[in-house]
């Protein structure tokens, strides 16, 4: 019952914050399929900066199925160790689409997003640098505007404190050390802290 | 480290399937740059005189240019290069697409191909692993179609593809090699590969193409960026709408076909159809063209939209891709007032792999000739009487070279000998014995006299380019046109644009003066060889006004880029040097002054004299002597007295023609 009236207690206390979301808004049906994106991307995160170019490196990616009128940019994702089991086929505007053509991850079923030589997973950082870009290079050379930068401020929840997880961890330390230990610790503690 | 370039070239020896990773000497690239300039270079020191186009011994070199491959806006251009069997020439036909810079990021700058192969193959070339295999199951099959076939095939769907189709296997003379949304269609590349026995090539390619100064490379291309966009806004006033942007002419975007369908001839290059442009016809080609076209699309690295996805549904349902005047060669070739059959006949060609300039006026001179009764029912059996159907039934009997059709694809000056009896009459279209554009103009204009003369690309639109087509009207215009006209190579020519009137005392025949028109064509053939050494494209260089490249800027680019220390001088100097090396090859395959002439009623209104005075002034001014060929003089400025020596050797330089 108590912990019940603590816990409510301290979501009433949960805050809210603010954070910005970077996105590339990707505009395919204006894609002309010239791949100026993926040159950039390969040339920027090359070291040193611009010094080569190979698409093969890009963390961007044009899908290209001329004759079928495909053209979709694809930016690099998270890293998977293992492929899906079932893959599906997505048929939009009479065209047929692997599931792999939207997927972003570096995944065994392909060699998209590694680096051809050593084969370790690209992510796309959106050109992260210091001092940082107003947007990312694969958006300033895309003089068509199929790509576009886009930021949004999205309120999200502070991070959640949940008690079952508090009561874990302190269990686990009174197992081991004893509840008078700490106990102990805990009153030391508390009164360095508020002085 | 090599710079810009990979450093290699693959060779490879058709009949006996080697293959070699061959290492290039620096010193090449800085005597010649790359791409037709080196090129031109490994042809003069290989192919001696006597090798003819469907001789082994005939090399097929496939190109990329020295900034393929970088960051460069628009350096997409594979350049091919061979003995064409058509002008007996070096030929050097080009295509936009993905092919050159996959080549170097496979590891090669060029695919030098000789001898034949004893059986129809293709070759698939992914980083340092290259082979020959056999194409048995595709032969016959259409050019845009192998492309996919061999994609799949290889399980590869990055593969880049250069495929000839049935046309270039059977040695049509205007057979093109095809790839992604660009062809290289002029003088018959097509027909050397296929006499090679080479169906396609596939490039793959995931290695590093190097820059020696790269952020200074970037630097300059955000300036080019800026002028790109700048420009894409700010089309040149004043002139017709097709020559006011910049890429090459946007036919995909524009509807607007007035200037091209009433000034241009139709049929055998014969009538011009001073009215075609009614509203009625206005709509009925926009609606076709806009239901047609799906997409616009690019070549690699290039913001401009040349190209177009078409589905010719309404009359077929094959997808295939187009660009430029080949919108509307047939149609007008044809005299179909229907702009829907030029979309549906050229995907049949697109397959077939034929060169939309040369092929539709070969089709139309075979219908004069029947009409004029010199080709018979005998050859046209079994050929329909409407004119839609009469030019799908020859440009079948051409792609697969079936009685007429055979004659037909040696194209229109061959043909006209062969025929005989009066045809030679109806060959009055062809330069070099090759067919130009439909064009038959009045007052002779000297500059273009110059260029369709002397080029040795003999294709006007490979020829013209930064200075203005004709004179603006008003003195206002003239100036604003010269106020931001950052491109011009000396300040001169801008007082040239000034003076220039549409009639008068300083109007064309006379005005710009031989000496005048002698710099300016030197100057768009400068620009010309330096994007075709470059792999840039011309429509962002060389053939338009006012282009995001140029003299200023070309050598600081490649310096960045190589790290060579290039300066105006010295980029000039080495493709002054390639355009002569070039010149001597096809002197010293028999080229003279005499097959330096337009078509005879190219201008109703000739002046021999002053013609004849243009060309002497122009090839005094090259440094060439009376029979333009280059003098000892002049080859040795350029470090080419090896090219003395054997022209001299050859009598083809006499003592005492400098």
């Amino acid at each position: 019952m108590l912990l019940t009236t603590w816990k409510s207690e301290v979501y009433c206390k949960m805050a809210k914050t603010k954070r910005i979301v970077k996105s590339i808004r990707v505009d395919a049906d204006k894609c002309n399929g010239c791949r100026a994106c993926e040159i950039i991307c390969s040339a920027f995160h090359a070291t040193p900066k611009y010094s080569s170019v190979n698409p093969a490196r890009a963390r961007v990616h044009v899908i290209s199925q001329r004759l079928k009128n495909i053209w979709i940019p694809v930016f690099a994702g998270e890293y998977t160790p293992a492929e899906c089991m079932g893959r599906n086929k997505y048929v939009i505007d009479g065209k047929e689409y692997d599931d792999c053509a939207f997927c972003r991850a570096a995944c065994p079923s392909r060699d998209l997003f590694k680096e051809p030589d050593s084969g370790l997973p690209l992510k796309c950082d959106m050109c992260e640098s210091d001092p940082s870009l107003n947007k990312p290079k694969c958006v300033e050379k895309c003089l068509n505007n199929v790509l576009v930068y886009e930021e949004r401020e999205e309120e999200v929840d502070e991070e959640e404190i949940r008690p079952a997880d508090v009561e874990i961890g302190i269990g686990t330390m009174i197992d081991k050390y004893g509840l008078d230990q700490v106990l102990d610790t805990v009153a030391r503690i508390s009164a360095s802290k508020r002085g | 480290m090599r710079y810009a370039e990979t450093g290699y070239h693959l060779e490879i020896d058709l009949s006996r399937g080697n293959i070699e990773r061959v290492e290039t000497d620096p010193k090449l690239t800085e005597l010649h740059l790359g791409g037709l300039g080196t090129s031109v270079k490994v042809h003069w020191d290989r192919v001696p005189p006597e090798v003819n186009a469907f001789d082994p011994e005939n090399l097929l070199i496939v190109s990329s240019g020295l900034l393929n491959g970088t960051p460069a806006y628009s350096a997409n251009r594979t350049l091919f290069t061979f003995i064409s069997p058509q002008s007996g020439l070096l030929a050097y036909p080009m295509m936009g697409g993905f092919f050159g810079a996959e080549l170097k990021y496979a590891g090669y700058d060029k695919i030098i191909l000789r001898n034949k192969s004893p059986k129809l193959v293709y070759i698939w070339i992914h980083n340092d692993k290259v082979e020959i295999r056999d194409a048995s199951h595709l032969k016959g099959k259409g050019a845009l179609e192998t492309q996919d076939l061999i994609r799949e095939e290889l399980k590869e769907p990055r593969a880049q593809v250069a495929a000839i189709g049935l046309a270039g296997e059977n040695r049509v003379f205007t057979a093109s090699i095809e790839q992604a949304r660009s062809s290289a269609s002029r003088l018959g590349g097509g027909a050397v590969m296929g006499d090679k026995n080479v169906k396609a090539i596939a490039v793959r390619g995931t290695k590093d193409l190097y820059l020696a100064r790269g952020e200074e490379f970037m630097k300059l291309m955000d300036e080019v960026t800026e002028y790109i966009n700048f420009r894409n806004a700010n089309p040149i006033p004043d002139v017709m709408t097709i020559l006011s942007g910049i890429g090459s002419p946007q036919e995909m975007k524009h509807t607007d076909e007035k200037w091209h369908t009433e000034n241009f001839m139709w049929g055998n290059a014969r009538t011009r159809r001073r009215d075609f442009w009614s509203k009625e016809n206005e709509e009925n080609w926009t609606t076709a063209q806009l239901s047609a076209i799906q997409r616009l699309i690019s070549c690699f690295n290039c913001p401009q939209q040349c190209g177009a996805l078409v589905s010719s549904e309404a009359v077929g349902g094959k997808k295939y891709m187009m660009k430029c005047f080949g919108k509307l060669t047939y149609s007008m070739a044809a005299y179909v007032d229907d702009l829907r059959f030029n979309f549906k006949i050229l995907q049949r060609a697109t397959e077939y792999g034929v060169d939309s300039f040369s092929t539709p006026q070969i089709l139309a001179f075979a219908v004069e000739l029947y009409e004029a009764g010199i080709l018979t029912d005998k050859d046209f059996d079994g050929c329909p009487s409407d004119k839609e159907g009469r030019f799908f039934w020859l440009l079948d009997r051409v792609a697969h070279r079936e009685g007429i059709g055979d004659v037909l694809a040696d194209g229109v000056y061959y043909a006209a000998r062969k025929i005989g009896n009066g045809a030679e009459k109806f060959d009055h279209n062809t330069i070099k014995k090759h067919e130009q554009l439909p064009l038959k103009l009045g007052m002779l204009d000297p500059i273009y006299y110059l260029m369709y003369s002397t080029n040795e690309k003999i294709s006007i639109t490979q020829i013209e380019g930064n200075f203005p087509q004709a004179a603006f009207p008003t003195r206002e215009q003239r100036e604003a046109f010269v106020r931001d006209w950052i491109q011009v190579p000396d300040e001169r020519f801008k007082q040239y644009v000034i003076e220039w009137e549409p009639r008068g005392d300083k109007s064309i025949p006379y005005f710009p003066t031989p000496e005048m028109c002698s710099e300016i064509v030197d100057w768009m053939e400068m620009l010309h060889n330096i994007d075709d050494a470059l792999g840039l494209c011309a429509g962002m260089g060389s053939f338009c006004l006012k282009p995001p490249y140029h003299i200023h800027n070309y050598p600081k680019l490649i310096s960045a880029a190589t790290g060579m220390d290039l300066d105006e001088a010295g980029l000039k100097k080495i493709v002054n040097r390639s355009r002569n090396l070039h010149r001597a090859f096809n002197n010293r395959r028999g080229m003279t002054r005499a097959d330096e002439k337009p078509p005879e009623d190219h201008w109703k209104r000739r002046f021999p004299e002053l013609e004849e005075n243009l060309l002497s002034t122009y090839y005094r001014f090259k440094g060439w002597n009376m029979n333009g060929v280059p003098t000892r003089k002049r080859l040795e400025e350029l470090d080419l007295g090896y090219v003395a020596d054997d022209l001299e050797k050859r009598g083809i330089l006499q003592d005492g023609q400098d």
